[in-house]
């Protein structure tokens, strides 16, 4: 895979996998997402779908575009945690930790919202979201 | 056994207690009220659930909804609210639910009155909802039998995992005659099939819905397959003074008890007269039909309704004894007398009133 | 996706991804983020085919909607304990996707399914999901009810202002003049009314503790529904009450548009009408209620004590006095007793089968179920007898107690050659009198009076009944009058007012 090597290059905080065969192409995730990493494939799936592709790189690790996505597995969002010393330092109680359960929702993830993530829509959903 | 004078509405919860049953979803109407109030005083001490629902349709969704979780619970209505929870009776049999819902008569169509009659035969027994179903029905004449078949409803429910009908009329209901309870109650039991919120239930699904053709037909002959096992080892009837009887008086539930008055004078006056009552509607006791019209010359339909119960008895005997009727409705109940002048005139039809004649005068000799 | 294939990409993004750790540096990892809840099936095996993805259409709102309760069931630790109480409507397959327990519904009665199911299990954490036609239409008592009795369940209600598994007619929730199958020229609000504010309605009542409506119209909207249907379902896990999420859900196949379309369709027309918000919020009061006063356990009898609880414990059962009737004196006394509401006609006829039973016969009490009971009329059939009781109906009395001149009427001709007819009034009517029918008429309400209290008349009549039977030990009658009538007061009362009805009586026959 590409993706990986592009990883390696701008160490993204993000990364997606999309399951093409459970994607319906239906675009909901590539509206939602802040950085617009996301498009539809030039070829169909096995069920005649275009489905979304991610561009392999910017991705902010944000989650929206899992939750904006109506298929329970169609993609995952993986997220770069305790490497890059930017991060930690601006959060260092969470060195060395594994993402726990409430790091895990979409919208609570005050390092991406802090880390300066442009898109207006993401801001309002993270201000909303943390309680 | 020490028996205590008690109404037959008020033997069923108690019955109900004992026999395990810790849910209670309702709606008044009379004359089943009397149950609701009762299980309102009883099921709460018991550590049970009572709850007045909005509405009969209502009341027969939370009871599938108690016995999905694994409850044995019930329901009483009348005609017109039992009218109501035939779609849930549907959905319940087509998901496999327990349960037992008592049907305590009046009056109709419509909204009839409140007097006792039997024209919710047919809707109980013949199954008033939608599909391919049946509902096993049982029609107690007393109140210790009020006390007994609600027990035995809930294991018959709970045997053929189908809802099962109490079927009685207001006079059952609420008549008072001595009664003896078991002394021993059932312990709940979570049957391992129920939705309980929990860890091992987990994977457990309660549905009826079976989108592929082959799949619901399936389904079906499974419930088909239940229903015949049904018929064949649950079908119940009493027979009283049945044995030699030329006459066979058929009829349930009060009905029952007045023939019962009737045979005593037709014996005395030297006729072979006897009674069959079916205990089971469905499954009905065909063989016992059957097995007394070798015997018998003729069978008298008795009934509070427009001959519901002898499009059964007709089929049970297929021909092969005539079968007359005679019924009361509106809330009227058969007297003894005009049955008993009935049953005259078919002994002198059928020149059994001569025979009984010389019977009498042998014996006198 | 398998968790092992999702462990298996994370790992694949490490190894793959950055460089070698620096020397002492920590190292840099991919890990899972987002993916599929764990309160999710892995495949979908109920399903008839394609297990690995829904059935629901590209775009569709209930999908979302499902990934954020899933995703609440795992932050709150509840897999185990849920029950998802399925619709009628395009989510009635919601048990091919949750891996909790499931039961599946009829139309519209989810909120009844689920208010039972959390009654027998109330550690359970029971979930009621429906469309806007199931709730709404359908529906609409069960949901009310279930919000004012206030159970302690979860409701979610999709509202995407159609019925689209039934393939896109009007729901309640249809905005005016938007076309359907059966509102072809949009809708009237003259016609069809106005759309249904379920929100609105239900925030009237008192019971609910949490009832929002939030959207999937656009990213700001997806953060407040996952937010609040967390919410909606913690409320239930801490035993706070009733909650309810409406969700404003696209539905792109009916609208015919495309899934982005319909997303602005729900923030741009749906939300006009629908506002958003939170409609009703007692979480802060019923938490603090809980603090205060936390609710007691219910009590749960242990089986041994149930005969005795529910009265029905032979040991408790009086003796009686059986065995004081003489062996060979037969007995079959049919009686009849008529009379108007309050007259004391039912009463009456259950100290009569009460005291039979302390004698040892078989009894009956039937309480009349006629017609008659329309007119404020009261009558019942007692029967005592040594053998099993056929019939409880007396159709042919013994002896006929009337209390008043219609009772009389309606009964008189019933009575059999050798009866008695005890008849409370002045003077007996000359046309009742019959051949072989034996009377005993007096002004019993007057006498009772002038024992302290005209209610003690049928106590008067029963003293003379128990005379014209002459079967029933005293011992029998007293036991029977304890059981029945509870204040002493009137147990002195009944017992006088029995002892004149006795006299009553055999002064008749020093007069005949």
């Amino acid at each position: 895979m590409s993706d990986a090597k592009q990883l390696e290059a701008k160490k993204d905080r993000g990364v997606l996998r999309i399951d093409e065969q459970e994607c319906k192409g239906c675009g909901l995730c590539i509206e939602a997402c802040p950085p617009r990493v996301i498009a539809l494939s030039e070829s169909l799936n096995h069920y005649g779908y275009r489905t979304a592709v991610y561009l392999g790189s910017g991705c902010t690790g944000c989650g929206i575009c899992f939750m904006a996505c109506p298929e329970p597995g169609a993609i995952t969002v993986l997220r770069l945690v305790n490497a890059v010393p930017t991060l930690s330092a601006k959060n260092p109680e969470r060195m060395g930790q594994p993402a726990t359960a409430s790091d895990s929702h979409p919208f609570r993830d005050s390092a991406a919202e802090k880390d300066g993530a442009t898109q207006s829509g993401l801001k309002e959903a993270a201000a909303c979201a943390s309680n | 056994m020490r028996k205590q004078l008690m109404k037959g509405n008020e033997a069923v919860v108690k019955s109900a207690i004992l026999a395990g049953c810790r849910g209670f979803y309702g709606y008044p109407i009379t004359p089943a009220s009397e149950i609701a109030e009762a299980a309102a005083e009883w099921m709460p001490r018991a550590g049970g659930v009572y709850v007045q629902a909005e509405s009969e349709v209502a009341a027969i969704n939370m009871l599938y909804g108690a016995a999905a979780a694994g409850v044995r619970a019930m329901t009483s209505s009348s005609g017109p609210g039992i009218s109501l929870m035939q779609e849930g009776i549907s959905y319940m049999a087509g998901a496999e639910l327990p349960c037992v819902i008592a049907d305590i008569t009046r009056g109709g169509p419509g909204l009839g009155n409140i007097a006792a009659e039997q024209g919710d035969y047919h809707q109980v027994v013949k199954g008033g909802g939608h599909g391919n179903y049946r509902t096993i029905v049982l029609a107690p004449h007393s109140v210790q039998e009020m006390a007994d078949m609600t027990a035995l409803a809930f294991d018959l429910a709970d045997r053929y995992r189908n809802p099962v009908v109490l079927l009685a009329d207001g006079f059952i209901g609420q008549m008072m005659e001595p009664v003896a309870f078991p002394q021993a109650a059932t312990a709940p039991h979570l049957p391992d099939w129920a939705v309980a919120g929990t860890a091992e239930s987990r994977s457990n699904l309660i549905v009826s819905i079976h989108l592929d053709s082959d799949d619901l037909e399936k389904h079906e002959r499974a419930l088909e397959a239940k229903y015949k096992a049904a018929e064949q080892h649950e079908a119940r009837a009493e027979e009283w003074c049945a044995a030699d009887a030329e006459i066979v008086l058929v009829g349930y539930g009060i009905v029952g008890r007045i023939l019962k008055a009737v045979t005593a004078e037709a014996r005395a006056a030297g006729l072979k007269v006897g009674v069959l009552r079916p205990i089971t509607l469905y499954p009905f006791p065909v063989v016992q039909f059957q097995r007394l019209a070798f015997g018998a010359r003729v069978f008298l339909v008795v009934e509070m309704s427009n001959g519901q119960l002898l499009e059964d008895v007709k089929l049970a005997l297929n021909g092969s004894r005539p079968v007359e009727f005679f019924s009361r409705v509106g809330g009227n109940v058969p007297s003894h007398q005009e049955v008993l002048a009935l049953v005259h005139e078919l002994a002198r039809r059928e020149g059994l009133t001569r025979a009984a004649a010389e019977q009498e005068r042998m014996a006198h000799v | 996706m398998s968790e092992e294939k999702q462990a298996e990409l994370a790992e694949s993004a490490v190894l793959d991804g950055p460089a070698q750790p620096a020397p002492g540096g920590p190292a840099a990892e991919y890990e899972v983020a987002q993916g599929r809840a764990k309160a999710f099936y892995e495949r979908f095996d109920r399903k008839e085919e394609l297990q690995h993805q829904t059935h629901y259409c590209p775009g569709c709102g209930h999908g979302v909607v499902h990934k954020m309760l899933a995703r609440a069931i795992d932050e709150l630790g509840v897999q185990n304990r849920t029950i998802v109480v399925g619709p009628v409507g395009c989510a009635v397959f919601t048990y091919y996707y949750f891996d909790v327990g499931n039961v599946q519904a009829a139309h519209g009665r989810a909120p009844a399914v689920a208010t039972a199911v959390k009654r027998a299990h109330p550690a359970s954490v029971v979930i009621s999901y429906q469309g806007d036609g199931d709730l709404s239409a359908i529906g609409s008592a069960e949901i009310l009810h279930s919000a004012n009795r206030g159970e302690n369940i979860t409701v979610i209600f999709v509202n995407n202002a159609v019925y689209s598994m039934t393939g896109g007619q009007a729901a309640p929730t249809t905005l005016l003049g938007q076309k359907t199958t059966t509102t072809p020229d949009g809708r009237n609000a003259a016609s069809e009314g106005y759309p249904l504010h379920v929100c609105e309605l239900l925030s009237t009542l008192k019971a609910p503790v949490y009832i929002e409506r939030v959207g999937l119209g656009d990213n700001k909207q997806l953060a407040q529904s996952a937010r609040a249907i967390k919410r909606a379902l913690e409320n239930q896990v801490r035993g706070l009450g009733f909650s309810l999420i409406e969700v404003l859900s696209p539905c792109p196949t009916i609208w015919k548009m495309t899934p982005v379309e319909a997303q602005h369709w729900v923030r741009d027309a749906m939300e006009k009408e629908f506002p958003l918000g939170v409609f009703c919020d007692r979480t802060k009061e019923r938490l603090e209620r809980m603090t205060a006063a936390p609710a007691e356990p219910k009590a749960r009898p242990s089986l041994d004590e149930l005969p005795r609880l529910l009265g029905v414990a032979e040991e408790e059962l009086p003796e009686g006095n059986v065995g004081q009737i003489p062996q060979g004196q037969q007995v079959d006394v049919q009686v009849r007793i008529a009379g108007f509401g309050g007259q004391g006609v039912l009463l009456l006829g259950e100290v009569l089968a009460e005291a039979g039973l302390d004698a040892g016969l078989e009894v009956s009490w039937l309480p009349s179920y006629g017609p008659e009971m329309r007119s404020g009329t009261s009558n019942c059939h007692v029967r005592l007898s040594r053998q099993a009781i056929d019939s409880p109906l007396v159709a042919a009395p013994s002896v006929l107690v009337a209390m008043n001149e219609p009772s009389l009427r309606k009964f008189d001709r019933s009575v059999r050659t050798g009866g008695w007819v005890i008849y409370n009034g002045d003077a007996f009517p000359a046309d009742c009198v019959r051949d072989g029918v034996m009377v005993l008429a007096a002004p019993f309400t007057r006498l009772a009076d002038e024992l302290g209290d005209k209610r003690a008349a049928n106590m008067i009549m029963l003293g003379a009944l128990l005379e014209i039977a002459g079967v029933l030990p005293q011992a029998s009658i007293d036991a029977a009058l304890r059981r029945l009538v509870k204040n002493p007061r009137w147990v002195e009362l009944d017992e006088r007012a029995l002892g004149r009805g006795r006299e009553l009586y055999r002064q008749s026959l020093v007069e005949v």
